[in-house]
């Protein structure tokens, strides 16, 4: 199971890559190998404000669906269309294929994300 | 073996009939003089053109690949997929009640009526409620309609502050969906880690914005939520209903009453339950019990005795409304009406009992070899996880497939979310200890394939009508109609 350096993760398995005023957001290898193989993922609506915790989007797999948090606050400012046609992106490569781009305003909301050592001592434990 | 998979419509052929019909006597009337042009269709409709047999062929082959209860084992955890006694058939057909129509005079339909007015007393009397409307075509619209009751109680008191509705992680799908639908913001929370609800996590999260809870008792893991008094308490100390979600009804009929418990609102499957066909065997029905307070938002009409007759009350001034037309699915009520007096309340206790039993008496034989992650005594169902045998590449969704090749409808797999690997079994009361130990040994020997010979269980089924369907294109790029 990969776990990237450099991202930020949320316990609800979300990895966050700040690039300036931009935070790319996804889904982590441990929830796309969890979900097993996607079948569709709900593409979020541009310039849609969110607060931290709130729905962004929707997963589904074979197995389940599963709501996606925004795992900061912010306005979605882009999105990743490839997705609608190719849900299967996420599954093959979980780190390149963000959800959404959300813009980064608040630097405390970094605060409660994990790092890549505290987020590999979560999915040790589930 | 002459296989002709071809779908209806593809076996047609121009001209072919299935019926000769004797010369016309009376004289033909051209459609176009009786009914406006735009009325008519253009084309006619592209009907398939087979005879008689090609028809009876066709269907009596596809009836052959079904699989139900009637032809086997089908332990699908949650479900509750019990033997349909066919008595149920034989009450269901009898004339009198069955050509009745929804519109008749009540006067005219007592006999149907008093059916109705005594269901609503057993199912009261079972879920330890006040009354119940036996409208609701299944479970998730007694949910819906159960929501509505919790919202308009709450608007009546001039309380709309209340918004949210708490469910457990482990709930079924279909509870914040109905709470969604109903309007409500749905707040999760987490199981603690004997699998039950979290007290200091509701606590937490218990204020005057929440309208509800809903909860499955047992659990979807199949457990007895022991602190069921304390929560109940809790909730409506703080002005909350609980709302009792009946799918596991089957593992405490006679024995606890969700009212007993302190839920405001319950619903019960009939379909589950109460031995009425599922799904593609006729529709469901979802009856809502409530507590007295609750009574006067109940759906109309109702059923009531005056003097020596039974009525349709509608005088109902809080009424949510109608949520189906007329009374319910009244062939279904009638099929689980036909149960309960079939069965009287101590042979639906026992009923219960079997259940239950039943369940961990598959648990105990297969504990060794793979992980039952709540391993203690459950309740009409519990969950294991394929974990272990996920490590060599037998998943459990391997395992399922590896169960349509022994003849076994698979168990419930991936749910309930919060067990990795899940497997849900609920072998219910029917089941004889011959085909329970038939099932353990199968069971078993996948668990022993999956350490030794792993190779050998993939690519299952082989056995079956069709090989493994491709899930991923199905759910990506389902073809949903047929096309010329």
């Amino acid at each position: 199971m990969e776990i990237r350096e450099g991202l930020y993760y949320s316990k609800d398995h979300e990895w966050v890559r700040i690039e300036g005023d931009r935070a790319y957001i996804g889904i982590t290898d441990y929830a796309q190998d969890s979900l097993g193989s996607i079948v569709y993922v709900e593409i979020p609506k541009e310039g849609k404000a969110l607060s931290k915790g709130e729905v962004l989007s929707v997963v589904e797999s074979v197995k389940a669906a599963s709501d996606i948090f925004a795992p900061i606050s912010g306005t979605v400012v882009e999105i990743n269309q490839a997705l609608a046609d190719n849900p299967e992106l996420i599954n093959e490569s979980p780190y390149e294929n963000y959800i959404a781009i959300m813009s980064f305003e608040n630097a405390d909301d970094l605060s409660d994300l994990l790092s890549p050592t505290q987020y590999e001592e979560l999915t040790k434990g589930e | 073996m002459m296989r002709d998979e071809r779908l209806i419509f593809e076996k047609s052929v121009e001209g072919r009939i299935g019926y000769s019909l004797p010369e016309n006597d009376v004289p033909v009337v051209n459609p176009e003089e009786l009914f406006a042009g735009q009325m008519l269709r253009k084309a006619d409709p592209e009907i398939p053109e087979l005879s008689e047999v090609d028809v009876i062929r066709h269907y009596t082959n596809l009836s052959k690949r079904n699989y139900g209860v009637d032809s086997g084992f089908y332990p699908l955890g949650s479900c509750t997929m019990k033997y349909n006694p066919k008595i149920n058939e034989d009450i269901a057909s009898m004339e009198g009640i069955a050509q009745m129509h929804p519109l008749q005079n009540p006067l005219s339909a007592q006999g149907n009526l008093e059916i109705l007015y005594r269901m609503d007393k057993y199912l009261s009397e079972i879920l330890g409620m006040e009354r119940v409307t036996l409208q609701p075509a299944a479970g998730a619209q007694g949910e819906m309609t159960g929501l509505m009751i919790i919202k308009a109680y709450h608007m009546y008191r001039l309380d709309s502050k209340r918004i949210k509705i708490i469910v457990p992680d482990s709930s079924h799908g279909t509870n914040p969906a109905s709470a969604a639908l109903a309007g409500f913001e749905v707040v999760h929370i987490p199981s603690d880690d004997k699998g039950c609800v979290d007290i200091k996590a509701l606590e937490d999260i218990l204020d005057d914005t929440v309208a509800g809870l809903m909860l499955t008792n047992p659990n979807t893991l199949g457990l007895f939520e022991e602190d069921i008094l304390q929560i109940s308490k809790m909730v409506h100390e703080c002005g909350g209903l609980l709302y009792y979600d009946g799918a596991n009804m089957n593992a405490i009929m006679g024995i606890a009453r969700p009212g007993d418990m302190g839920f405001d609102i319950a619903h019960l499957n009939l379909h589950k339950t109460f031995s009425t066909p599922h799904g593609g065997g006729g529709p469901g029905s979802g009856p809502i019990g409530v507590v007295k307070e609750l009574v006067p938002f109940l759906p109309v009409p109702l059923v009531e005795k005056e003097n020596d007759y039974y009525v349709l009350d509608y005088e109902r001034p809080l009424s949510i409304g109608k949520v189906k037309s007329f009374y319910g699915n009244f062939g279904i009520i009638l099929r689980a009406y036909s149960y309960i007096r079939t069965m009287g309340a101590q042979g639906l206790k026992t009923a219960s009992q079997a259940a239950v039993l039943n369940a961990n008496y598959i648990r105990k034989k297969l504990e060794d070899l793979y992980e039952i992650p709540q391993n203690r005594i459950c309740m009409h169902e519990f969950v294991l996880s394929a974990q272990r045998q996920a490590k060599n590449g037998i998943t459990a969704l391997e395992i399922a497939k590896n169960l349509l090749d022994e003849g076994i409808h698979p168990p419930t797999i991936y749910f309930p979310l919060i067990v990795h690997e899940a497997m849900m079994i609920e072998p219910t009361e029917t089941e004889s200890p011959e085909t329970l130990d038939a099932f353990i040994e199968i069971m078993r020997r996948i668990a022993i394939k999956a350490q030794d010979d792993p190779e050998s269980l993939k690519n299952a089924p082989k056995t079956t009508y069709v090989s493994r369907l491709d899930e991923v294109k199905a759910a990506r790029t389902p073809v949903l109609r047929w096309k010329k």
